[in-house]
């Protein structure tokens, strides 16, 4: 399992449109994908669950892979994250 | 009848008021023994909403452009979540009942969810999207797919509340205007009206009979004037094109340089007279703030404005501003500005009077709170100072000596500051002959040509009987600020004029050809100002 903790720096957090594209990204790898803030657990391909989390400017998340193709898949989160959030 | 609500986008519009009435999709709980058939029923509506979301999504992306089109991906993603899949399908198995059922109960639990999310406006208005997906698909599955408004001239569109879908499938080019009853600043009508620079107004509790009446949407005081006169339609007609005329030069001058046709830039900067007005100023583009009268500061208390409040006033502005200079000035109070508190009494002339820098020279404890509350501002922007009523070098030298001890108060308590540029308003006679050397002891000069105006040609500028010889563009003046600059630039000083003859564009090639460094302006001037230097050419 890989993890990596990210501070969302986007003003309006993970609103909306990009979270339809993390989404989109998570549920295009193979591996389970998962993001974590303050102990609530979130499954990364569904963006109800991702948009729950309700994560604002300055808050951290805990990206986690998991399976098959792990590294892969968190090599092009985190580059997502880093670029879009 | 005038009905108030807030504005979420600003404008003017005149039309037709209609009232959409919303088709509330009817959810009746049916128990149904072939729940394998609910599952693929459900399924194939899933598919076909999916299919009207492309279509809507392709559609936005015409007409909104990709930001406003994202949404109904969203939305493509919210009906294949798996969490609303799962849940209306556990509800169709486990109690036995019709998919509709499922997917309306199933859609209001989830968006339950975000409505409850407190502190976070943003997601909390994404329960209207979630109740949006699930209607349609509930429509769908009723077999009834048909959007609910048909429109054949210009409206001005009052509703509820209106989902994204619903907007969407509008023809836009009628629609000049949104009002809601409920809505939030972050939902997408509001999003939208912004996107196609449309005013918007939500929270108005209009009643349903105003739907066939004239009314006009005032998106600057978040106003809603139904069955308005002749009158009142006229005036609001002459202020939507001057909106126009402004919106048309935004989009044409905004993000660009002062600078004239052969390449000679000068700074745009805008006068301000409190912090409510840094949205102004960022609105039109200016390049900072080349006056910010401290004045209201003192005129809106009724005792002296402490350090902090000051220190507060004058950190937001400089944020706001983030990094672009703001120029303050210091206390300009006496003569036509008069407060209780500093007891200054019935003054034969108070324009000759005592007033600005010789209160802050005679009460140097009031100066001394002010250039605390400025210094430690400056440390979060870029600030300088400047101040007003100098005529003379030892004046000057005094505020240098001043400014240096409360630095060096400053250093002992370990408060942080940055290094201000000091500069002084050049509005008497005696400032102007004695320029070339007060340019040596500032960075700056700001001529104040109202004052200027009325010292130089003794004439009271209160005075309604001397209106028709007080001329601004008398040649005295001119040649008085023509000498200002001169001098300023021989000092080693750059030179702004921050009086309303700086907004004058008859003269801006004038100023630009004397050698003006910088202009500074009401902010709803700078457009027009930044026009006039770009049609300049000052090489013919």
């Amino acid at each position: 399992m890989k993890e990596f903790k990210y501070t969302i720096t986007d003003p309006e957090g993970i609103h909306a449109r990009p979270a339809g594209l993390f989404v989109k990204a998570a549920a295009a790898c193979g591996c389970k994908v998962t993001i974590e803030k303050d102990g609530k657990e979130v499954d990364a391909k569904r963006i109800l669950g991702v948009m729950s989390l309700g994560v604002k400017q300055g808050e951290t998340i805990t990206l986690k892979t998991d399976g098959d193709g792990e590294d892969a898949a968190m090599d092009t989160l985190q580059k997502f994250l880093q670029e879009n959030l | 009848m005038e009905l108030q609500g807030k504005s979420v986008s600003q404008g003017i519009a005149i039309g037709r008021l209609v009232v959409y009435q919303k088709k509330d999709n009817v959810v009746k709980r049916e128990r149904v023994e072939d729940t394998a058939n609910e599952i693929k029923r459900f399924a194939a509506a899933r598919e076909k909403a999916i299919e009207q979301l492309k279509g809507l999504y392709e559609k936005a992306l015409k007409e909104v452009g990709e930001e406003g089109a994202m949404l109904f991906e969203s939305h493509q993603l919210m009906v294949e979540d798996l969490d609303f899949i799962e849940g209306a399908e556990n509800i169709i198995n486990q109690e036995q009942v019709n998919a509709e059922y499922a997917v309306a109960r199933t859609g209001d639990t989830l968006a339950e969810i975000f409505a409850n999310m407190e502190g976070n406006e943003y997601m909390q208005a994404r329960a209207a999207d979630i109740k949006d997906v699930s209607n349609r698909i509930v429509s769908v599955l009723q077999g009834n797919d048909d959007s609910g408004l048909n429109a054949s001239e210009p409206m001005i569109l009052l509703a509820d509340d209106l989902a994204p879908s619903e907007t969407v499938q509008l023809d836009k080019s009628l629609v000049l205007s949104f009002v809601t009853r409920g809505g939030s600043s972050n939902s997408h009508t509001a999003i939208l009206a912004r996107t196609m620079n449309i005013p918007s107004l939500i929270t108005v509790d209009f009643p349903e009979d105003v739907d066939g009446k004239m009314g006009i949407v005032d998106g600057f005081e978040g106003k809603l004037l139904v069955d308005p006169d002749e009158a009142l339609i006229e005036s609001y007609k002459k202020r939507q094109e001057k909106e126009a005329e402004k919106q048309r030069m935004l989009q044409e001058l905004k993000g660009k340089e002062t600078v004239t046709i052969d390449g000679k830039s000068i700074h745009l900067y805008a006068n301000i007279g409190g912090v409510k007005d840094v949205a102004d100023v960022l609105e039109n583009d200016a390049e900072g703030v080349g006056l910010f009268r401290s004045e209201f500061l003192y005129l809106e208390t009724d005792d002296f404005p402490t350090e902090e409040q000051q220190f507060k006033a004058y950190q937001t502005v400089a944020a706001g501003l983030a990094g672009k200079k703001v120029i303050i000035r210091t206390l300009d109070i006496g003569a036509d500005k008069q407060v209780d508190y500093l007891n200054l009494g019935n003054e034969e002339n108070p324009a000759l009077g005592y007033r600005a820098i010789r209160i802050c020279l005679d009460q140097v404890d009031i100066f001394k709170t002010q250039l605390r509350a400025i210094l430690r501002a400056s440390f979060y922007g870029t600030i300088s100072i400047m101040f007003p009523m100098i005529i003379s070098i030892d004046e000057v030298k005094k505020i240098k000596k001043i400014l240096a001890e409360v630095k060096e108060e400053l250093d002992e308590a370990g408060v942080p500051y940055k290094d201000v540029e000091i500069g002084i308003m050049v509005e008497t006679p005696a400032a102007v002959l004695l320029s070339e050397e007060l340019a040596k002891e500032v960075d700056f000069f700001s001529i104040g040509t109202n004052d200027l105006t009325q010292y130089t040609l003794a004439i009271d500028r209160q005075n309604a009987k001397l209106e028709s010889i007080n001329d601004p563009h008398h040649p005295a003046v001119l040649k008085a600020i023509q000498m200002t600059i001169e001098n300023a630039h021989k000092g080693g000083a750059w030179c702004g004029i921050c009086g309303e003859l700086g907004a004058d564009t008859t003269l801006t090639e004038t100023f630009l050809r004397m050698g003006i460094d910088e202009l500074s302006v009401s902010p709803s001037k700078i457009l027009a100002v930044r026009d006039a230097v770009r049609k300049l050419d000052l090489s013919k």
